[in-house]
């Protein structure tokens, strides 16, 4: 059993308290003194040139201290980017400026052009109507397919064409893999759309600059993930700060799922004006704004096939991908359909050849990134919907066919580079198919038949590749960063401790969860540890949160950190009870040595440290503080089972429900309350994904769904309750903790179990449809059944249920 | 224009613009920040306080019409001794948030739930919830806290 508190026990979250209380301190709930309010103009149309901005009698107005356009910012630099591709014929992306204020053109709906400071926030709002920016109108690139044909309109008139780049993975494999398709068997193919999302974090995004004249230090607070990568991307690229004289703070954060991840033009603006104007300045986001600001997720076009031998065997898969970029290249944009898609194509299979394309390509909307799951949830539905596909053409089960494939030896060496070191796929399936009663399933069918509704049940199986490293392969990849975590234990004389993790928590509960692992082991109490996160003033040089990366590399970093503590302390008690330190043990908060009734305590050996007048001088210092920076040898690899059952109505095509199970292997688990609700919340976001949540434009790039009326976010009435399980353990081998992440997987899993539970049910219920493009709305649904009932007796294989793909994931509502 | 209203029993007063909606009241002037924004279209409820004993979006309120109302908002939640209310205490024992923006919002609306249903039913809980949205519960252990509650036996968290 474990300790009360200690790892795999789920005491409830210290940080709760504050959140419950109204005590919490969000970004928006910051206000400087002297504060100015920042208000920025933006462009209604996707595509322009920008003749010119007359500011004139917006300066005027009551209130205004300054109005801001590109022109202040000449000696800046843009919005970097900080992951760089190569294409496929050895060539870099394309990467065009990303101004902070447009620059001769506006390029999406959103894209800001000038900024309104003023005393209150309503006079920058009024003043702001008052800005009139000349813009004459250019035709929109929206179709990532003509976007890329000879003589399409450019974004960028200083790049070659709209493609970013064109990469494969692996290039040495294409051959192969062409050559086994067409001596396959049997080969199944699938156009499919996967959807643009929006990330929705409750909490808009907030800046707030300020400056501090008389040491020349820049503070920014802003809603982010990663603080240090905020002042490491603004202070070098953009403002030229020196990271000694800047300081980023985020502190608590209502929620990231990616979008906070990225440096925004907006958190730039608020450091530059407080410098300029030698006040604080404040931007908060709205939520119409931050649908034209917020970088958007998914949104890939993409042809897959797959090849399996006489005996169902697959033997090959190959897939084309048009992956959009937006307008500029947001900070992580680029490795999202590649490295964090491509090298996940092999899942849970043992496909010895796989060969992946992508095309990135600009358009005329918001910049696109990374959201929760960034890449694996778009390669883990392509792949769970071609192999359901595949079983109903071939006539076989979809859970059969599914465990014929299987990997069963591990570690396992992927066609796509990366090498899984443990996993156990059948145990997953097994406990899928026993929590989701897959025996009673029939039985609940007849029944729903009987209600006049069609049941379906359908499932999917992900594997996952969380806390993306180790650093000098990422830098090979094109990472223009390392992908460490970083720990500081400071002990205090008395025994209380604090720990200054670079992880951020905006939601995840590292306040309890570090302090668990921290408290288990030296044995003291969790009241008696404090986690310190979010403040580059506070903590060392940290990479941040994403990727399911906290508890995997941040984790791993506080155990390595509290090692070193840990040996030193026991170096101090060897001394202060005159024996050798080998035969030192800690258990309980105090340290005995090994054979003998001699101990002390805890906090003997920390005050020994602080106050060392008996004290080993000669071979140590003073004082218990300890660093680590830990960079893994390997990503890890969760992996897991995920089950939909539904029931559709074919009188409207409404899709209910009913019931969704997920059985996880997430390694050790450190709170098992924590991580049920980390999966809980994926799965509201991949089931809203596969049946609600749609970001649509028009073709002339207006973007429709921008506010909470026209983007379904999931509501409480629209889910169930959820089954959980995280009992089928492989431990990772290579973290000191065994642990391999949960936060992405929930959003990864389910989008493909859902649309697979939907088809099962309209198959069942005699629709012959193959696909439906993700939101799975009525209207679709409904429209899949009329076509498939059209073709009805007609051998169609190709028949798609509507006009989907065509380069276009975006403009059907 | 003056204003005058009870805000968690006490009295409070401010000079607002007929224009100052609510929600920027109370988390401007009266420097109150636990209730928060999500939205610019009352849709999502974070800004959820109770107005004379009713829930009340407050951004789709002007601080004006508050003139002379009993206001309560997270801050004024607590028990009399300081500890939290049984609603508070039922959302961290089912751990019924995780970022904690939308959770003051979610904590007025079930309580005024409780008032109008003293034991309601998942369906009753999800369908007046409707109105507050959740980005990172899937709202599974957010119906369960106010089952727990409400005197609901709950299966107690991560031993389902
Ligand atoms: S802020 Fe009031 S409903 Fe969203
Ligand atoms: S707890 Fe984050 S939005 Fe509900």
């Amino acid at each position: 059993m474990p300790k009360d508190g200690g790892i795999g026990t789920s005491p409830k979250r210290r940080e709760d308290i504050r959140f419950l209380s109204g005590t919490g301190r969000y970004t928006d709930d910051i206000n400087l003194h002297g504060q100015a309010h920042a208000v920025f103009v933006r462009s209604d149309v996707a595509h322009g040139r920008l003749n010119g901005i007359d500011t004139e009698a917006a300066a005027a107005m009551p209130g205004v201290i300054r109005v801001f356009t590109a022109r202040d910012f000449e000696g800046c630099g843009g919005v970097p980017c900080g992951w760089q591709i190569t294409s496929r014929d050895g060539s870099v992306m394309q990467e065009p400026k990303h101004p902070i204020l447009a620059e001769g053109k506006v390029r999406h709906v959103g894209d800001p052009i000038a900024v309104v400071v003023a005393e209150t926030l309503a006079q920058a709002r009024d003043a702001a109507e008052a800005v009139m920016p000349d813009i004459e109108e250019l035709p929109a690139v929206v179709d990532m397919k003509a976007a890329v044909a000879e003589g399409s309109e450019k974004v960028h008139d200083d790049l070659t064409s709209n493609l970013c780049y064109d990469w494969g993975l692996v290039e040495d494999n294409r051959e192969a893999v062409d050559r086994a398709i067409k001596d396959a068997a049997h080969v199944t193919t699938l156009e499919l759309v996967n959807n643009r999302m929006v990330a929705n974090p409750m909490e808009p995004r907030v800046a707030v600059g300020d400056y501090a004249a008389h040491s020349d230090e820049s503070t920014l607070y802003t809603t982010s993930q990663n603080p240090h990568v905020i002042r490491l991307l603004m202070g070098a690229f953009v403002l030229n700060i020196p990271e000694h004289k800047l300081r980023v703070v985020a502190p608590d954060v209502g929620g990231g799922f990616g979008t906070k991840i990225f440096h925004y033009a907006e958190e730039a603006f608020c450091t530059f004006a407080a410098r300029a104007l030698k006040r604080p300045v404040k931007w908060t986001s709205t939520r119409s704004e931050a649908f034209m600001s917020d970088a958007h997720g998914r949104d890939h076009v993409t042809k897959i096939e797959l090849a399996l031998d006489a005996e169902n065997n697959f033997t090959a898969l190959r897939t084309e991908t048009y992956a959009n970029m937006g307008a500029y290249l947001s900070t992580f944009a680029p490795s999202v359909p590649t490295w964090l898609h491509g090298t996940l194509m092999a899942g849970n299979y043992k496909t010895p050849l796989v060969y992946v394309n992508v095309k990135a390509v600009f358009t005329n909307t918001v910049p696109v990134d990374a959201y929760r799951g960034a890449g694996r949830p778009e390669a883990t539905y392509q792949l769970e919907r071609i192999v359901d596909k595949a079983a109903r053409e071939l006539g076989v089960s979809p859970i059969e066919l599914r465990r014929q494939n299987f990997i069963t030896e591990f570690p396992y060496q992927t066609p796509v580079a990366v090498e899984y070191d443990t996993g156990d796929y059948h145990a997953t399936m097994d406990k899928l198919l026993e929590i989701t009663d897959h025996a009673g399933f029939e039985a609940r069918a007849e029944e729903s038949k009987r209600n006049g509704k069609l049941r379906g049940f359908g499932i999917a199986h992900y594997i996952e590749a969380c806390g993306i490293a180790p650093s000098n392969l990422v830098g090979q990849l094109g990472a223009r960063a390392g992908l460490y975590e970083s720990a500081t234990v400071r002990v205090n004389a008395t025994g209380s401790l604090s720990v200054m993790t670079g992880s951020h928590s905006h939601g995840q509960g590292h306040e309890t969860t570090f302090a668990q692992v921290v408290a288990e082991m030296i044995g003291i109490d969790a009241d008696q540890i404090d986690i310190v996160h979010g403040d580059t003033a506070r903590t060392p040089m940290g990479m941040g949160t994403y990727g399911s990366r906290s508890i995997a590399v941040g984790g791993s970093a506080v155990v390595r950190a509290a090692e070193k503590v840990i040996n030193k302390a026991k170096k101090i008690a060897a001394h202060l009870m005159e024996a050798s330190e080998g035969d030192i043990e800690l258990k309980d908060g105090q340290f005995t040595v090994a054979g003998t009734d001699k101990s002390v305590a805890w906090g003997d050996v920390t005050l020994a440290a602080y106050v060392p007048h008996n004290y080993p001088l000669e071979e140590i210092e003073p004082g218990l503080e300890e660093t680590a920076f830990y960079d893994p040898a390997n990503f890890t690899y969760p992996s897991g089972g995920y089950g939909c059952e539904v029931e559709v109505d074919p009188e409207t095509g409404h899709v209910e429900v009913l019931g969704f199970a997920a059985a996880d292997d997430f390694g050790n688990v450190v709170n098992p309350m924590i991580v049920e609700g980390q999966v809980h919340g994926g799965l509201a976001q991949g089931i809203g994904q596969a049946l609600w949540e749609n970001c649509v434009y028009d073709a002339d790039g207006q973007l429709l769904s921008a506010s909470y009326m026209d983007y379904a976010m999931p509501r409480s009435t629209d889910l169930p309750m959820f089954k959980v399980d995280h009992s089928c353990v492989t431990p990772c081998t290579h973290n000191p903790l065994g642990v391999k992440g949960c936060g992405e997987a929930g959003a990864i899993g389910s989008p493909p179990a859902v649309v697979n539970a939907v088809l099962d049910a309209l198959n069942r219920g005699g629709h012959a449809v193959d696909h439906i493009d993700m939101p799975l709305s009525p209207a679709r649904v409904w429209a899949a059944m009329e076509a498939a009932r059209a073709n009805m007796g007609a051998a169609q294989p190709a028949a798609r249920a509507q006009e989907t793909a065509g380069g276009r994931s975006v403009g059907t509502p | 224009m003056k204003i005058e209203m009870h805000v968690n029993g006490r009295p409070v007063s401010g000079e607002v613009e007929g224009r100052t909606l609510l929600v920027d009241f109370i988390r401007h002037d009266l420097r109150l920040t636990g209730t928060h924004v999500g939205c610019d279209t009352t849709q999502c409820g974070a800004c959820t306080i109770h107005m004379d004993g009713a829930p009340v979006k407050s951004c789709s309120v002007l601080a004006v019409e508050a003139q002379g109302a009993q206001i309560t908002t997270i801050e004024g939640m607590a028990n009399a001794d300081g500890s939290m209310s049984a609603m508070q205490q039922a959302f961290q024992d089912c751990h019924g948030l995780q970022c904690g923006y939308c959770t003051p919002g979610m904590v007025m609306a079930a309580t005024a739930l409780l008032k109008e249903t003293p034991k309601p039913s998942e369906a009753e809980i999800r369908h007046y919830l409707e109105g507050n949205i959740c980005r990172c519960t899937g709202y599974h252990n957010i119906v369960k806290a106010v089952q727990s509650a409400s005197g609901q036996d709950v299966t107690p968290v991560a031993a389902e």
